[in-house]
């Protein structure tokens, strides 16, 4: 019971903190269920975060499910879905009641203002982590790269690009 | 109507793949162009508070016009409808994963796609760095926020707040020094 507490804990936090997309929450996940409780591996968190991206939905809402079913079952996944969707209807029923309150103060504007560049750097610290378990010789770093290039600049589906990293996968190694 | 609107977020929960953001353009041919449930203009700021708030920004977008169509109900019914796809289909892969995910081929197939998880992070990165057309001081926040990160164990929530309120301290001195 106590571990279905502190995984509804972690995942309002993440969707209380989450500013600014699915890949910003990725540090503050890996942050609350590898490093602060030890709930899965590196390995496990990037596949899950791979399979996130193939299935429709926000990756958020995806991440969660998967995560808490990993950590306790289907009931840990309803914990943990519940748990990160649970700050998102707080605060729009806030800003629902009281919105014209929000329209016009400046100060969320400066809030926002602030934390952008904050999220830019959490998203590349979210590159970097993947990468010091993703890469585990040159042959990943090539993938690595041919698949950046391909998705930034030739505007490849991202769905696509992981399914041609799974089929290299098995034919380099 | 509830159970309209259920129905509808649950088809855009189930058939859109690549996150929140892409579920945007669909949740607006839905509700303001083909049902006529909200006007453009009230979506829109709709869609500015979602992307302002924490959380995924489709389910925030949900919440909203939920609400605004049929009060509380209304938001509980589309958050509902726009979680409940992605909840069914997770529970299902994960059930299969975990017990597939030792066999030496599935192994293989994540060895190759984890370096591609790099790649996708990283696109995100120059994307949205080259869109956000930050000045100098902001990319060096960007690039300490990235190093302290890296090197040091802190919490991501904490450097959210600096920035929060630095941000807010900084701006109030700016505005008030320009009004003396």
């Amino acid at each position: 019971m106590s571990s279905l507490i502190k995984l509804f804990l972690s995942f309002f936090k993440i969707g209380l903190f989450s500013f600014g997309g699915g890949y910003a929450m990725l540090p503050l996940i890996k942050k609350e269920i590898i490093e602060v409780h030890g709930w899965l591996t590196n390995a496990e968190f990037i596949d899950i975060i791979a399979i996130s991206e193939m299935t429709p939905g926000p990756i958020a809402i995806n991440s969660a499910t998967f995560l808490g079913y990993r950590i306790s079952g289907i009931l840990g996944s309803v914990v943990s879905t519940i748990a990160v969707v649970l700050p998102s209807f707080i605060i729009m029923s806030l800003i629902f009641h009281f919105v014209n309150k929000f329209k016009d103060s400046p100060y969320s504007d400066w809030f926002f203002r602030g934390i952008r560049p904050i999220v830019l750097g959490l998203i590349a610290s979210a590159a970097v982590s993947v990468a010091m378990d993703a890469f585990v010789d040159i042959k990943s770093v090539l993938i690595t790269l041919g698949i950046f290039y391909i998705v930034t600049f030739k505007r490849l589906n991202p769905i696509i690009a992981i399914i041609i990293a799974g089929i290299t996968g098995v034919i380099f190694y | 109507m509830l159970f309209n609107m259920f129905i509808t977020f649950f088809k855009v929960g189930a058939f859109t793949i690549g996150g929140g953001y892409a579920m945007i353009p669909i949740i607006q041919r839905e509700i303001v162009e083909k049902k006529k449930w909200i006007e453009e203009d009230e979506f829109l700021d709709a869609i500015a508070v979602s992307q302002g708030s924490p959380g995924p920004v489709a389910v925030n977008l949900s919440i909203l016009v939920g609400y605004r169509l049929k009060g509380l109900k209304g938001a509980l019914t589309c958050c509902l409808g726009t979680i409940l796809p992605s909840f069914l289909i997770i529970l299902l892969i994960a059930t299969v994963f975990f017990q597939f995910r030792n066999n030496p081929i599935v192994e293989r197939v994540f060895i190759g796609i984890r370096p591609a998880v790099v790649a996708l992070i990283a696109s995100a990165v120059y994307q949205l760095a080259k869109k956000s057309k930050f000045d100098y001081n902001k990319y060096i926040i960007s690039i300490a926020a990235l190093l302290i990160l890296v090197f040091f164990n802190i919490s991501p929530i904490y450097l959210i707040l600096i920035g929060g309120i630095g941000s807010i301290l900084y701006y109030k001195g700016k505005d008030k020094s320009s009004k003396d």
